[in-house]
């Protein structure tokens, strides 16, 4: 908790309290310097990087496909919605089209990190204002979607499925039925949850009316995602800046009103429902045909091709050791992850690694404005703000 | 594509000799200013009714030892209202110092000081300029590509003092650096006596 040693008394009244950066309430390793008057916040100042493990470095040393796996280990939360922000760059440097069937895929499991993401923020934000059931009844479904990731990809949480030109393999059988019949059990889920919280009077008191923002402050920090939404701006990149195959699905964007860390519950609440809606309707649509592109210079051969091609063999070499080439250019793409909008700034020098990548994290922007969201709230306020904000370590720090 | 090339010209008008040119590729418009200029670009961009670009997305830095301006400094701003992107490259030489733009965008504090932190571009008038990612007492600038990739301190526990120590890297191995890239398809290769060739075009058949 507060190291004792650096909380200095300057004057009567006037605290310097040091919140982590190991505190259960940090979500992850925060460090906060806080300026207190009594219990008022007067000043925030974040220390931010004691996760830094150098991920744009580790990026420019590695071929396209071996980076892949780092988008992974950012916002961790929800792995394959980073991953797609990134094989979008390329894809865009390249010019390469996704076959339907792998956009279907792709949005679907993007959904899905959707859902993991804010179910555990929701019943987290719950826990750093006292509430502990919302958690443990949560983290079943969260490890159900879990498996999800499992079966698709191998891997729990670093998945690396989302490939340059689509994804690594077709869904296994049985999978989608498994995922459509969790739906329904999902949303029973979040009604229970929400039958403990919404008008919980504790979970109000400590939600309704704090650090709010309104439409100007929001842009003025550069907010995305539930951040800006809460304000009442109607921006979803699935929408506004559609990219994939979103266009062919019906869901709505909630809106939030107040701007307050209630109402950015509400909306991550609604958003879950709209996410299932999605994944019910790309179940139901989804399109049969390969799940990546058929270009052999870009995208692997598959096993049993190689068994009887020397060609297919070659190409299985080449791109396993020296990797595909992107032409010299530059290219952001984004995609409206859980926490807001995650961008991937792409500079290639034509060679077969990055020259330069750079990660734009939402939670790195929203953190950065914990200082004006808190000033003049009470301390124990802090945690609540925090918990809104939907802060995930792996992506601030990279 | 259009409505981008329509405020490239729009832009032009705006903003007299501060774009040094503009570009339109892979349905993106990037603009060069010149470093004393950003502030006065950086206020239009958000000002002006035909942009309102109200966002500031992202602030990094790319670094070209070979160039002469070796810092490439990268602003990626989002209008809300237009639906629309823009980038904005600021050319700086090592030492050379760029003016912070936090007072036309706050969110630009924190880019600015990572900026700082991983390639030493100065930001004049930054109201806080310390280091961000890296430790405490950390030096040098990791995304510099004279940076190498093990760096040159590591941290560990040392049971007998019982305290963290820093000390110079040691790798039990010699670092690997695998380049796969094939010398027939005239990319620049590891020459025999361990230099990259300069000739051919880098990813272009021959």
């Amino acid at each position: 908790m507060a190291d004792a040693a650096l909380n200095t008394i300057e004057e009567e009244g006037k605290i310097t309290l040091n919140f982590g950066p190991q505190h259960p309430a940090a979500h992850g390793v925060l460090r906060l310097v806080l300026d207190l008057d009594g219990e008022i916040v007067t000043r925030v100042d974040p220390h931010i990087g004691l996760l830094h493990r150098g991920t744009e470095k580790l990026i420019e040393h590695k071929t396209y496909l071996q980076n892949i796996g780092y988008f992974d280990r950012l916002d961790y939360v929800a792995p394959m919605n980073q991953e797609h922000a990134f094989v979008l760059a390329i894809e865009k440097l390249l010019g390469l089209e996704v076959p339907k069937r792998g956009q279907y895929i792709r949005v679907l499991f993007s959904e899905i990190g959707r859902l993991m993401n804010h179910i555990l923020n929701v019943t987290f934000q719950a826990m750093d204002v006292g509430a502990l059931t919302p958690p443990l009844w949560g983290m079943e479904s969260r490890e159900t979607m879990l498996s999800f990731y499992e079966r698709v990809s191998g891997s729990r949480m670093h998945a690396k499925y989302f490939r340059p030109g689509g994804v690594h393999q077709d869904v296994p059988p049985g999978l989608l039925d498994d995922i459509h019949k969790f739906c329904d059990g999902y949303l029973k889920v979040l009604d229970e949850i929400d039958a403990l919280l919404i008008e919980n009077r504790i979970f109000k008191q400590r939600n309704v009316d704090i650090g709010v923002v309104n439409r100007g402050e929001a842009e003025m920090w550069g907010f995305s995602g539930v951040m800006l939404r809460s304000t009442g701006v109607a921006w979803d990149l699935r929408r506004s800046q559609p990219y994939e195959c979103y266009n062919d699905f019906d869901f709505q964007i909630p809106i939030g009103r107040n701007g307050d860390c209630y109402d950015r519950y509400v909306m991550r609440m609604e958003e879950m429902r709209q996410s299932v809606k999605i994944m019910r309707q790309c179940i139901e649509k989804m399109p049969s045909g390969p799940v990546s592109s058929t270009d052999n210079k870009v995208v692997p051969p598959k096993r049993a091709e190689m068994k009887s091609s020397m060609e297919a063999l070659i190409h299985h070499f080449k791109l396993y050791t020296e990797g595909f080439h992107v032409p010299a250019g530059e290219a952001y793409a984004a995609v409206e992850a859980p926490k807001g909008e995650f961008g991937v700034y792409l500079v290639s020098d034509g060679s077969n690694k990055p020259y330069r990548c750079k990660i734009r994290a939402p939670s790195f922007v929203h953190l950065q404005a914990m200082d004006y969201m808190n000033k003049g709230h009470m301390l124990a306020d802090v945690s609540a703000v925090l918990g809104s904000l939907d802060i995930v370590f792996g992506e601030v720090d990279r | 594509m259009a409505d981008l090339a329509a405020l490239a010209t729009k832009l032009t008008d705006a903003l007299p000799g501060a774009i040094a040119n503009h570009v339109l590729a892979n349905g993106e418009l990037s603009i060069t200013v010149e470093p004393g200029d950003i502030v006065r670009v950086m206020t239009c961009l958000r000002d002006n009714p035909s942009c309102e670009f109200k966002i500031l997305v992202d602030i990094c830095g790319v670094d070209w030892p070979q160039k002469a301006k070796r810092f490439d400094v990268v602003y990626h701003l989002l209008s809300l209202t237009r639906n629309m992107r823009i980038r904005v490259h600021v050319l700086a030489a090592e030492g050379e110092s760029v003016p912070s733009i936090v007072s036309v965008y706050p969110a630009a504090n924190w880019f600015e000081r990572e900026t700082f932190d991983m390639y030493g571009v100065p930001f004049s008038d930054h109201p806080d300029l310390r280091r961000l990612l890296t430790d405490y007492g950390f030096s040098g600038y990791p995304l510099r590509k004279d940076f190498p990739l093990t760096g040159y301190v590591e941290v560990r526990y040392d049971d007998e003092i019982k305290r963290v120590v820093y000390q110079p890297v040691q790798l039990v191995q010699e670092f690997r650096d695998f380049d796969f890239m094939s010398p027939w398809e005239g990319a620049p290769h590891i020459l025999p006596d361990g230099t990259r060739s300069s000739s051919g075009n880098p990813g272009r058949k021959a």
